[in-house]
């Protein structure tokens, strides 16, 4: 800690930070751009001039960059001081001479930092009186949108996208003041983070675009705090409505998980929750036609269903939250309820459970991830399944920068000496995969080897860490020795991470990794382990079957359903074609009769007999569990109902707790949300403490309930004037402590919002999302209320001896004629939601299949050309692909594309070529 | 330059020749390489920097830091590592061309004194950071580097020590900014030659993160000779005109009979340079004002002339040594436009990297421009000082624009009435 | 009317696949052995490619890149930013005018608008025949000759308007 003087009063702070970072900590106003809280200070904009003093009798002082200078106890500075004041104003004066003043046609406008530091400095008048420089625009593809003119030239864009995400499309062209940002040529942003710069640029230059097609002030959304829906890592948004719309998605910062950045599937794949053709109406079919009717009719229709079923089962959910699960659940039965994994992903989600419950190794946070100094990705492409974890190891690897500038007493906020002194060098990261991924820049050392041989190499690293850890026999020469080398490294390192997961299906590979993290255990090391998962809620959905439980995957009850055995299913959010062949599903559906909740027009909800429209995460509240085991709460965004008194659409949860009212001729039991989550936690003690993710709905701050609406939200009397000119009241939330207004409480008091119950960043001054400033304990740290979420799982202090997996499998040998099917994943396409958002379906792939150039060569084959798949039970024709790092004997096929057929991972698979007449 | 001259008086240029420069034989039957040699085999790397701090040589590229002290900084002993010595070559200073005489006229002495040089600092590598235009420089030092290679004095274990040092010419491609030290290795990396932040100084972690020095051209050629010389001599050559030891390039251009450069003891006076060496102005010009070191250095008036040309002096008058080449303004040009001129040369070479340079440059020269035509407007005249508040020193990232404002504060300073003249008159009567 | 004669965007050649010549190959990777990291070659492997091309095609950015093991976007940043590299095409001949302080207190606006004149073209333009391009340049360290110009490698000082058409003949 240093003592610092502000104008005249201490403070203590933190020493090793910046004056700029210690001054915001504190609460302070003081405007700056160039320097964020990710980035580190580089000086360059010149914003956040204080004047510094030599000693309490120094009157004179000097100018310094608050950025630049380090919080050394007695300093004596001066926000305050006239000189300085005027230094500041004059900066906003120089960056606006060429800025166009378009605010009220910039998509920036009230949300903007560069109008928030304008006011903050008081400059108001213009004296620059010659001719702007202009810039042409470019093409960045569906999600950036390009405003050149708009640019202030603070460099952060560039040291975003180069420095902290590795993107290498994206860059700053031209001197002086011609300095242009953008990429070489027009095309296609490449960073699967590149949408961050929609935050990070403190002004106009990038913006969503998404959101510009449908445009509406920041002041103007309603807001959320909710839950990334796209993959398990349940990074915090802010989804913004209006009229009944997403419009865009913000980052919702938390210290602990995604702080201030997101992946552009979660920002920007929200576009199913608009699409027109979902249902919002019940559906039911009558004499072989299905059409919409009333809500109670489709309830009625239902429960006689389920009344007359010999047995009905409940397939549940990943994608669908802990409290409609377990409403399923309650409405079929436990011995019913299927959790509505695939039948090997279901197998390999258990072992992650099982992994979390058994609690050898600490499984990290998002944050915790970013300081490691060695890792090991065993298995999983990170950037496709799990995607911010990507961003997150590549700040692991340059951790290093900042571990050699301390050793010259360089603080690690000096973001430009960092990259001076560290240039190359970074921790060691081994990326042992598959194929060749989007992080392999980061590898010290890349290994592509089939998923059997991938998890003979994590063993065989697990043992050469501890003895104990079971032995590998007959391990290839070149992996033995890759193993020492891994092993080695990892030993060496101080915080030692661990990654994998479920993504090429296969739990052998899951368990190498966790023997590898238990044998670092053993050793001592402080590691952790890291396991990605499929859905948002795979792991929640996993944990409502018991430890000691059955396989309870859609394998069984397809079989259930095949046989006659159960004759009703109850599909809650699940589209069953995605998770088992098209034969499989249809053989089993033949003979049955389904009732299909969901708010997409999937296959499975085609074939319904009953369709009821259940809530997307925007008009739904829920739970869910990320990878880390974090219950996290979404709240509902909007209330669909309020433009469209016709749609039916209802949590979930809120329909099943109805159907099973009915079908038992009860009153609904629950009532409400918290009344669904508390009968979860106490049916489920370890999810007992999934109450705590967020504060009830009878919670109130100073007595009110906090707005979703900011408090400048306009035209409410005006914006169903279409509908009815009488302005309905506003709808009311039973459901949580949130209000459908821009009455309550909004702001930011410090240190009184809770996290999870916090929709939008706003503070006064701070429209921008900046404003997060104000809502943190240290800038760029904890949120001061804590961060949103709470862990159900700690690990074990000490681990035991029962920690290690002991099944090694044999070496993958390739066969001729035969090829192992392995899954490959796209950040774009193979998510089921975010693929039904047009500009993320536009960055899909087309479905294909891909081989090692030298497999193609004996089909005969090359790039594009078309190859027949046979798989048990279906054909495809597809064009190749050709993949060099894929091994032989190996055929890759696209995961979850839509097109694309369910295939199991690891089936066998005939290929041939198409002979063209 | 003449072949008659002393190299006890003049040291520096004794051994030039434009057009065929001493090959190395000649250098060294001109008694070249022998300062290589007694350091090499006689000194240890701590004896040059202590004898070059003793001999109180200051930097010739603009700033005069002690170049003693500034190699004193650099880590020495056997876990050092790599380190780098650059010759800052860059020369664009506008008003400057000395270095180019020494390395077109003289290369192998700039050549021993980058080996010299480096042995003081046990340098693994030396680059001369030269800019792209200077060609004939190029061709020239390369082949000294070539030849000096050829006879041992680079490469490996030189002249049978245990030290080896290689020896490279860096060309650029243009940017006035390349010549800040730091621009230059960010430029040398292969990178925008935006400056860096300092600290950390380049000493410490310089090229690639590693300890490297920085000197100009004239700096390292002074230190063959006062290794070969000693400290005292060094001092004896200023011949007691000024603190400043040693001789200094002195030069002038702009309308005077006889422009050029020459060597002379530091301390000779402005007028001694403009009027006995360069022949005083053009028949019928008066001096208007000069710039006593570059464009970046505040101008002085006629009335400074009989000034001593050393660094202490200049600053008490209110200006900079500089470069110590002189730029003379005569009576019949125009102010304003000499300003401009000046002021449209740093807004195109700044780096853009920091905002009161990269965007308050542009405006002063259309402030200027504006004055020149008479367009200027109330409040003008105020935006200017403003200007040469807001990009002075600290307020911008590096000495580029502060270095700009130089010559507009100081004219603001001294003709005040022609920055009023080009302020337009509202029409009478309308304003009021 | 001058401006008609002037290269337009337009008029720049189709964007065709860049070769990178053996030699410039060569040449650039002698370069990177210099250095410690290859990056540094980067301002002299464009200068290679100039050498070849009178410019840098924009395909050259990319392949330069390559070559170098960084991103294009890094390439293309020091291509733009330093002012002797090329990115449009110029003429056979280069004509760099000092135009910094000394040299305009000796007479360069008289030479240079001589230049333009001349040639018909205004500053960073190209003459239709592709024989000359006119650039101004800071200060070329010949202060003492200005005003001053530069033609390709060649440096001429003490120059006047009337010298002009005589330089020129020089240079077919
Ligand atoms: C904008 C700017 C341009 C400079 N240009 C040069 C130059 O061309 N040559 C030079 O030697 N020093 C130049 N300098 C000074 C260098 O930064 C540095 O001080 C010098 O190279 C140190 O060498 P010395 O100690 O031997 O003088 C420049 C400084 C600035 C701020
Ligand atoms: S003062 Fe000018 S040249 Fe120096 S860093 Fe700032 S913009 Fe670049
Ligand atoms: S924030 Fe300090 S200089 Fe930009």
């Amino acid at each position: 800690m240093a003592t610092i003087h502000i104008d005249g009063k201490p403070y203590e702070v933190e020493a090793d930070d910046n004056l700029l970072h210690a001054c915001l900590s504190l609460g302070f106003d003081l405007p700056y751009f160039c320097w964020h809280p990710a980035l580190g200070s580089v000086g360059a904009c010149r914003q956040c001039a204080v004047k510094q003093f030599r000693d309490e009798n120094d009157r004179q002082g000097r100018i310094v960059m608050s950025c630049m200078t380090p919080a050394t106890d007695g300093t004596f500075l001066s926000i305050d001081d006239p000189e300085a004041r005027a230094f500041r104003a004059g900066v906003i004066e120089y960056l606006m001479t060429n800025h166009p003043h378009d605010c009220p046609v910039c998509e920036e406008g009230g949300h903007c930092h560069l109008q928030d530091m304008t006011v903050m400095t008081g400059h108001v008048a213009r004296r620059y009186r010659f001719t702007k420089r202009t810039h042409l625009n470019q093409y960045l593809g569906p999600f950036v949108n390009h405003e050149m003119n708009r640019c202030i030239a603070c460099y952060r864009c560039v040291r975003y996208y180069k420095d902290y995400a590795g993107g290498t499309d994206l860059g700053v062209f031209g001197t002086a003041a011609n300095v242009y940002f953008g990429r070489e040529t027009d095309g296609v942003l490449e960073s699967e983070f590149a949408g961050n710069l929609t935050e990070v640029c403190p002004t106009g230059v990038f913006t969503d675009k998404t959101h510009g097609e449908h445009y509406t002030r920041k002041w103007d959304l309603q807001f959320a705090p909710s839950v990334c829906q796209h993959c398990a890592l349940g990074c915090n948004v802010s989804p913004g409505e209006r009229y009944g719309e997403i419009r865009r998605i913000e980052n919702r910062y938390n210290g602990s998980v995604n702080h201030y950045f997101l992946c552009d599937r979660g920002r920007f794949g929200y576009g199913f929750v608009n699409r027109k053709d979902r249902p919002r109406r019940a559906l039911a079919r009558r004499d072989g036609e299905r059409r919409a009717v009333a809500p109670g009719e489709a309830l009625a229709h239902a429960a006689n269903l389920l009344k007359s079923a010999r047995r009905a089962i409940g397939i549940g959910s990943p994608r669908a939250s802990l409290e409609a699960n377990f409403a399923l659940r309650a409405l079929v039965g436990a011995e019913n309820f299927f959790d509505g994994h695939a039948a090997l992903e279901g197998a390999l989600v258990a072992r992650a459970v099982q992994i979390l419950r058994q609690g050898q190794v600490r499984i990290p946070s998002l944050r915790v991830m970013e300081h490691a100094d060695a890792v090991l990705v065993l298995g999983e492409d990170v950037t496709n399944t799990a995607p911010r974890i990507a961003l997150a190891l590549r700040q692991a690897a340059r951790g290093k920068q900042a571990a050699l500038a301390a050793e010259r007493h360089i603080p690690a906020w000096q973001a430009a000496a960092l990259a001076d002194i560290g240039q190359q060098q970074k921790n060691p990261i081994f990326v042992a995969t598959v194929d060749a991924t989007r992080i392999d820049d980061l590898a010290v050392e890349t290994l592509r080897e089939a998923p059997d041989n991938l998890a003979r190499l994590g063993f065989a690293v697990a043992h050469a860490i501890d003895p104990n850890a079971p032995a590998v026999a007959g391990l290839a020469a070149p992996l033995a020795a890759a193993a020492q080398r891994i092993a080695q490294t990892l030993l060496a390192a101080e915080r030692p991470l661990v990654v994998s997961g479920t993504g090429c299906g296969s739990a052998c590979v899951l368990e190498a990794a966790a023997n590898v993290a238990c044998a670092l255990k053993a050793r001592g090391k402080k590691v952790e382990l890291a396991l990605a998962v499929p859905e948002v809620n795979s792991i929640g959905a996993a944990l409502l079957q018991p430890a000691d439980a059955a396989a309870h995957d859609l394998e069984h009850a397809l079989q259930l359903l095949a046989s006659g055995a159960a004759d009703v299913a109850v599909v809650l959010e699940n589209d069953l074609y995605r998770r088992a062949p098209r034969t499989r599903v249809e053989a089993a559906l033949k003979n049955a009769r389904l009732i299909v909740l969901d708010h997409q027009m999937t296959a499975t909800a085609e074939a319904a007999e009953v369709v009821l429209p259940a809530g997307s995460f925007a008009e739904d509240d829920g739970t869910v569990v990320n990878h880390e085991g974090r219950a996290q709460r979404y709240f509902q965004v909007y209330d669909p109902t309020y433009y469209d008194a016709g749609a039916a659409v209802r949590p979930g949860w809120a329909w099943l707790m109805d159907l099973r009212a009915q079908l038992h001729q009860i009153a609904p039991d629950w009532g409400h949300f918290d009344a669904v989550t508390a009968a979860t936690a106490q049916a489920f003690p370890e999810l007992a403490r999934i109450v705590e993710a967020a504060p009830n709905a009878r919670f109130r701050l100073r007595g009110l309930r906090i707005a979703r609406e900011p408090h400048r939200y306009s035209g409410r009397t005006a914006m169903r004037a279409h509908l009815s000119v009488h302005e309905p009241r506003a709808p009311q939330d039973p459901d949580s402590a949130l209000a459908y207004s821009m009455e309550g409480h909004h702001g930011y008091e410090a240190g009184e919002r809770p996290a999870a119950l916090t929709p939008y960043a706003w503070a006064p001054g701070w429209n921008s999302p900046q404003a997060w400033n104000k809502f943190q304990a240290e800038v760029g740290g904890h949120l001061r209320t804590g961060d949103a979420g709470v862990r159900l799982f700690e690990p074990l202090a000490h681990s035991t001896s029962q920690g290690y997996f002991a099944r090694v499998p044999e070496a993958f040998v390739p066969q001729p004629g035969v090829w192992r099917h392995v899954p490959l994943w796209h950040i774009y396409g193979s998510e089921e939601q975010s693929a039904r958002a047009a500009p993320v379906a536009e960055l899909a792939p087309k479905p294909y299949v891909a081989l090692n150039p030298a497999d193609a060569q004996t089909l005969g084959v090359g790039e594009n050309m078309l190859l027949d798949v046979s798989l048990p039970g279906t054909a495809l024709r597809l064009p190749l692909k050709l993949k060099p790092a894929l091994p032989r004997g190996l055929v890759g096929l696209p995961a979850g594309l839509a097109g694309m057929p369910y295939v199991a991972p690891g089936t066998a698979v005939q290929l041939s070529r198409v002979n063209v007449a | 330059m003449s072949a008659r001259l002393s190299p006890e008086t003049h040291p520096l240029t004794a051994r030039i020749d434009l057009a065929a420069p001493l090959d190395r034989k000649g250098y060294e039957a001109a008694g070249g390489y022998r300062a290589l040699r007694k350091a090499v085999k006689e000194m240890a790397p701590g004896d040059i920097t202590k004898l070059v701090k003793d001999s109180n040589l200051r930097g010739r590229g603009g700033a005069g830091f002690p170049t003693g002290v500034k190699w004193g900084l650099v880590p020495m002993g056997p876990d050092a590592g790599r380190k780098y010595l650059v010759c800052n070559a860059d020369e664009m200073e506008p008003g400057t061309f000395k270095d180019r005489l020494l390395m077109e006229g003289d290369p192998h002495q700039l050549v021993e004194g980058m080996i010299v040089a480096g042995y003081a600092l046990q340098a693994t590598r030396g680059y001369i950071f030269l800019r792209g235009e200077y060609v004939l420089a190029a061709e020239r030092l390369n082949r000294a580097i070539a030849e000096a290679q050829a006879a041992g004095y680079l490469g490996k274990n030189i002249l049978g020590s245990p030290w080896s040092y290689e020896l490279f010419v860096h060309t650029g491609a243009g940017r006035y900014i390349c010549g800040e030290e730091t621009a230059l290795l960010n430029s040398l990396e292969g990178k925008r030659a935006n400056p860096r932040a300092k600290p950390p100084f380049p000493q410490i972690a310089g090229l690639w993160g590693r300890p490297t020095v920085v000197n100009n051209v004239e700096t390292l050629c002074n230190v063959p000779h006062i290794v070969q010389n000693g400290a005292a001599w060094f001092h004896g050559l200023s011949q007691g005109k000024s603190k400043d030891a040693g001789t200094k390039l002195y030069g002038v251009s702009g309308r005077v009979k006889r422009p050029g450069c020459w060597e002379l003891p530091f301390g000779a006076t402005a007028r001694e340079i403009v009027e006995e060496h360069a022949g005083g102005l053009q028949d019928g010009l008066k001096l208007k004002c000069w710039l006593p070191g570059g464009a970046s250095t505040d101008f002085l008036l006629p009335e400074h002339l009989d000034l001593a040309m050393d660094f202490d002096t200049i600053a008490k008058a209110g200006s900079r040594l500089g470069t110590g080449l002189i730029t003379v303004v005569d009576d019949r040009q125009n102010l304003l436009a000499v300003l401009r001129n000046l002021e449209e040369f740093f807004a195109r070479e700044s780096c853009g990297w920091c905002t009161p340079c990269r965007d308050g440059l542009p405006w002063t020269e259309k402030l200027l421009a504006a004055l020149m035509r008479g367009e200027g407007r109330p409040g003008d005249l105020e935006a200017l000082e403003q200007m040469t508040r807001f990009l002075g020193p600290g307020r911008t990232f590096c000495a580029h624009a502060p270095g700009a404002m130089e010559p507009l504060q100081s004219a603001l300073k001294y003709f005040r009435a022609e920055f009023e003249a080009g302020i337009a008159r509202p029409p009478a009567q309308a304003a009021a | 009317m001058s401006h008609d004669r002037v290269l337009k965007l337009s008029d720049l050649p189709p964007a065709q696949p860049f070769v990178l010549h053996d030699e410039d190959r060569a040449a650039i990777e002698h370069e990177i052995a210099r250095y410690e990291d290859p990056r540094a070659a980067s301002i002299e492997a464009l200068k290679i490619v100039q050498k070849r091309h009178g410019w840098v095609p924009d395909g050259a950015i990319a392949v330069i890149g390559q070559v170098l093991g960084i991103p294009a976007s890094d390439v293309e940043g020091v291509a733009t930013f330093y002012n002797l590299i090329f990115r449009r095409p110029v003429g056979r001949h280069v004509i760099k005018v000092c135009d910094s302080v000394s040299c305009f207190l000796t007479g360069f606006e008289e030479v240079f608008a001589a230049l333009q004149r001349r040639l018909g073209v205004g500053p960073g333009q190209t003459t239709a025949d592709g024989r000359f391009t006119l650039l101004p340049i800071c200060c070329l360290g010949a202060c003492d000759k200005g005003p001053v110009l530069m033609i390709d490698d060649d440096t001429h000082g003490n120059l006047r308007a009337a010298d002009v058409e005589k330089l020129l003949e020089r240079y077919p």
